[in-house]
């Protein structure tokens, strides 16, 4: 299955792919109107950077994903590797923020229920928004 | 400084209504333009620092910013303009050279702009490149004299070493140390996919690219930074640079700053050092002497590999040349006077050299009228910006062309023209790892490929239109040019008629 | 006023036929006359000539020069020159027909010639080379006076007009050559000069040609490298001195030439077709002599001593059949002026781009 992985070497710390993520997982048609008004949309990537180094984390898609098994409502579920959350059935619970060993479900002040990646599945039918949007293909969607 | 007697070139425009404070542009520009002002909840900027390369514009999410020349305008003079003053008050307050880098951008005719390009009616068919073979592969290198036969009368198919290139481009040489090694490294690869060769410049040749060897030409210039066995044995052809389009007649000077610890291993210096380039050849102060540094360089490698002999375009470009034609080497370079540098003084980039249309017909004549045409290949650089410049200069009479400003654009390269403060943004003309790292071979390399694919298509275009299906039939195929706009001097120094005759 | 051909290039199309008896039987010439007649409408009335070998083997072993006068001073300054440089065994004017659409004839003298011993030594030349050199040199600089023809035991005629008028203007029915070959002109834009017309000759080698080569300049300027001027600026001179130039001078075979001047394409040269060696010598050749590739079509018969050779350019963008009988080779732009001379052949077939067809005389019994 193709995920999204990240390479340090070309992660120039931009940050443009927690704009794009978050834009694209906004609901808005576009970054202008996504960050209208005050609006600050929650990024379900984050760079981390630091002692020259510098790379994009967001949901592993873990073959064994502990957020899944943690969850108490059935909201997360894995579908064709794909880890997603039902934010119908979330009732903000976090154990799933506490359970994730890469921190990368996020939470929002505006919305009680978690948010993480589905590799833009809902939105972009897979094409990640993250991947599209970095100028130096320092976030890959790629088989391993 | 309290007064400041010059205004910034540019002025930085943000679209309030667009920008969303991504702050991409501040994390991106290397001269500290934009800023995130905390208190102010908005992103500001200074121009004064601004060089142009259009960096933040084209990483801009929400296309917010752009960079216009600052519409601030001394008292219009027509003897004085405003850059003019603009250098003196510079002048008066550091006392030092103005220096820059990039090509001769002065107003001087473009004649590749001057010429036009035939092409096939009625009486002589086009040809489709995309249903006959359109051929572009090229030699470079000497031709024997006479075809000489076997005990058993075959031809003799043996010839001096020469260098086979899939289409008449090469990458022009561009050190490592004036440039990134990521740079570098998407030249090789680009190279080496492309069936053509790549420059090492000045500036030796990093351990990690002795894989692209045989893609490589590695140079001998006056510093002799990095030269030795292996380097010479390891690329395909050596090229002895005597001169550089953009600054003919003086050195090189890579600054300390820049010599950091990879690029002091490969040139051979200690880190830290100043490293300069004489203007001459401190062995070479005549022609005779140029013979012996060809010779040496052939002895060293057994004569398995061609000499390229490098020149700025001057004057007596024609008698150099034929000169070098004469000296054992198999390719001769000419670098017109628009050629790049990655830091030249103004003066003397803006003022010294010929164009190379110009000093390329002429070379091709002189070679020829002296018979000694085929003893050399004719390589020109010094701003072929497209596939037409490139038909052109073959039908002038070149075998191929170098290509180092095109090919840094194609890296990312906006021309800001400021290579020598070592701030480059895209990653090229820097040695700074945060900066370095923005030049993604993967990327750079391809594009590379892209660009030459496409101006090979485009020459295949123009030679089908000319009812000419191999490469070989353009060169110095001057009936197929006409000048447009130009006197008769420049008409019979370029051996063209003009359109309509 | 309209410029003379070698002040401006014109591009022609054509129709070129060609002969040859293997056994090295005399024919007539009235027959290429009749063979040429029948693609009349290939040719517009501006160029017409004819190359015949085998012609004077009275004077087999001195050079036949064939010259156009404009006027009697260039003539008389044509003979002191060929006075100080050839004994000159015979002299006159080629007989002509009047014939009504032939008109405004220069003056048509021939000469047979050895150059002089003292000369030819004094130049430390081979004897091909100085009588080339020197018709080079009168053609250039003797202002009015065009050698049309300086082969030995053959000769070239020709003239501005239909070419089946100039075979009968030159009473070519009263020669006999084994081979023949015959050229008539479409030339777009001349006001006709009888020097411009074809076959184009150097010493023996003679060459009709159709078609329009878009390598000209760069062929011209490769050639004038070795001392050749290209005067006319037709594609028919250049080709004739790219065949004396390889041949000659470089000594390469008829079949190798074809390998320069219409070399395979590299996709067929690496396709695995041609053994080691051969590949080799192709990639030799388009290395060393890429300058003498040509580009765009043509179809061409040169004519040498003893032999004709046909070729095509490598994309084929021009006509040329070829038929056998017996011991006659007939090479035509179209079928019709080989089926009128000898309507019922034993082989007829289209030679493809590139594929030189090379026929000598046979060795004798």
């Amino acid at each position: 299955m193709k995920k999204v992985y990240v390479n340090e070497d070309w992660c120039l710390a931009c940050h443009l792919c927690e704009y794009y993520c978050a834009a694209a997982n906004s609901g808005a048609e576009n970054m202008i109107k996504a960050f209208a008004n005050g609006n600050k949309p929650i990024p379900r990537i984050r760079v981390e950077e630091g002692s020259g180094i510098n790379f994009a984390v967001q949901c592993r898609h873990c073959d064994v994903p502990l957020c899944v098994k943690s969850c108490i409502t059935g909201a997360l579920s894995v579908k064709d590797g794909v880890i997603s959350c039902d934010e119908s059935r979330c009732v903000g619970c976090y154990t799933c923020v506490l359970a994730c060993p890469y921190g990368c479900i996020v939470t929002s002040e505006s919305s009680k229920v978690i948010s993480k990646c589905d590799l833009c599945m809902k939105n972009n039918n897979g094409d990640p928004a993250c991947v599209k949007g970095c100028p130096n293909k320092a976030i890959v969607l790629e088989e391993r | 400084m309290a007064l400041n007697y010059f205004q910034p070139l540019f002025d930085v425009i943000r679209d309030k209504d667009r920008c969303i404070k991504c702050q991409a542009c501040a994390r991106q520009c290397a001269n500290e333009v934009h800023r995130y002002d905390g208190d102010l909840d908005k992103m500001i900027s200074n121009s004064q620092q601004c060089v142009d390369c259009q960096r933040c514009v084209c990483i801009c999410p929400t296309s917010a910013l752009k960079i216009v020349d600052n519409p601030n305008k001394f008292r219009n003079n027509s003897n004085w303009s405003q850059q003019t003053m603009t250098e003196v008050y510079k002048q008066a307050e550091t006392g030092g050279v103005l220096l820059s880098a990039m090509g001769n951008p002065k107003e001087y005719p473009v004649y590749w702009d001057k010429i036009l390009l035939n092409a096939s009616q009625v009486t002589n068919p086009p040809i489709d490149p995309l249903r006959e073979p359109m051929e572009t592969k090229v030699f470079l290198g000497k031709k024997p004299k006479d075809v000489t036969f076997n005990e058993d009368g075959s031809v003799n198919t043996e010839t001096t070493p020469t260098l086979e290139l899939s289409t008449p481009i090469m990458f022009s040489a561009m050190s490592y140390g004036s440039i990134s090694r990521n740079a570098h490294e998407s030249l090789a690869r680009a190279a080496t996919e492309l069936g053509i060769f790549y420059n090492t410049g000045e500036g030796g040749l990093h351990k990690d690219f002795y894989q692209y060897g045989a893609n490589t030409i590695v140079q001998v210039a006056s510093g002799r930074f990095g030269v030795f066995k292996d380097y010479l044995e390891t690329g395909a052809a050596i090229e002895i640079k005597m001169g550089q389009g953009a600054k003919p007649g003086i050195g090189g000077h890579l600054p300390g700053a820049k010599i950091l610890e990879d690029v002091s291993r490969t040139r051979m210096i200690p880190m830290g050092t100043d490293a300069i380039s004489p203007a001459p050849h401190h062995d070479i102060y005549s022609i005779e002497d140029l013979r012996q540094l060809v010779l040496s360089l052939k002895e060293a490698t057994e004569y398995k590999k061609p000499v390229i002999v490098k020149i700025a375009a001057v004057h007596n470009v024609a008698a150099i040349a034929s000169g070098i034609a004469r000296s054992g080497a198999d390719i001769i370079a000419i670098d017109g006077y628009r050629g790049g540098t990655g830091a030249a003084p103004t003066r003397i980039r803006d003022n010294v050299g010929i164009p190379i249309e110009l000093a390329l017909a002429s070379v091709d004549q002189r070679l020829r009228d002296e018979g000694i045409r085929n003893e050399v290949s004719v390589v020109v650089a010094g701003s072929i910006r497209s596939s037409s410049d490139v038909v052109k200069a073959i039908a002038l009479g070149a075998d191929a062309c170098y290509i180092g400003t095109a090919a840094l654009l194609a890296l990312g390269c906006h021309l800001c023209r400021s290579c020598q403060t070592g701030k480059c943004n895209w990653g090229i003309a820097t040695q700074r790892p945060d900066l370095v790292k923005r030049l993604n071979p993967n990327i750079g390399y391809e594009r590379l490929v892209n660009l030459v694919h496409a101006w090979d298509h485009e020459i295949k275009e123009m030679m089908g239109g000319m009812g000419i299906n191999s490469v070989e039939a353009l060169r110095g195929n001057r009936l197929m040019l006409r000048g447009i706009g130009l006197n008769e001097k420049e008409l019979e120094i370029l051996g063209i008629q003009h359109a309509g005759q | 006023m309209l410029e003379k051909e070698g002040q401006v290039r014109i591009p022609a199309g054509c129709a070129i036929s060609g002969f040859i008896s293997r056994d090295g039987n005399r024919i007539c010439g009235d027959k290429i006359v009749k063979s040429i007649s029948y693609m009349h409408d290939r040719s517009n009335g501006l160029g017409g000539g004819f190359a015949g070998y085998g012609i004077y083997p009275e004077y087999k072993d001195q050079y036949a020069f064939h010259i156009f006068y404009d006027s009697n001073e260039s003539r008389v300054e044509t003979e002191r020159f060929l006075d100080r440089h050839f004994d000159v065994v015979n002299l006159s004017r080629i007989p002509t027909k009047k014939h009504p659409r032939i008109t405004n004839e220069p003056l048509i003298w021939r000469y047979f010639v050895t150059p002089l011993p003292t000369k030819l030594a004094a130049s430390q030349l081979d004897e091909r080379e100085f009588v080339a050199q020197c018709v080079i040199n009168i053609n250039d600089r003797i202002n009015g006076a065009y050698v049309f023809s300086s082969g030995k035991n053959m000769g070239v005629f020709k003239a501005v007009g239909y070419p089946e008028d100039v075979g009968e203007f030159y009473r070519l029915d009263e020669y006999a050559g084994y081979a023949w070959t015959a050229h008539g002109r479409y030339p777009t834009n001349t006001p006709g000069w009888w020097g411009g017309a074809h076959p184009f000759a150097l010493l023996d080698y003679t060459i009709v040609h159709n078609g329009e080569i878009s390598s000209y300049d760069a062929n011209r300027r490769y050639i004038e490298m070795y001392g050749y001027k290209c005067n006319l600026l037709t594609d028919t001179e250049v080709i004739t001195y790219i065949f004396d130039f390889l041949n000659r001078k470089q000594k390469l075979s008829f079949e190798d030439i074809a390998k320069i001047i219409a070399a395979p394409f590299w996709s067929e040269i690496d396709s695995g077709k041609f053994s080691e060696s051969e590949k080799q010598k192709l990639k030799y050749f388009r290395n060393v002599f890429s300058s003498l590739l040509i580009t765009g079509p043509f179809s061409i018969i040169l004519g040498f001593d003893g032999g004709l050779m046909a070729l095509n350019d490598r994309l084929k963008l021009r006509s040329m059949v070829a038929a056998e009988k017996d011991d006659m080779v007939y090479l035509a732009s179209e079928e019709c002026a080989i089926r009128a001379i000898c309507p019922v052949v034993d082989r007829i077939w289209s030679p493809r781009g590139g594929e030189p067809i090379i026929v000598k005389l046979n060795e004798k019994k």
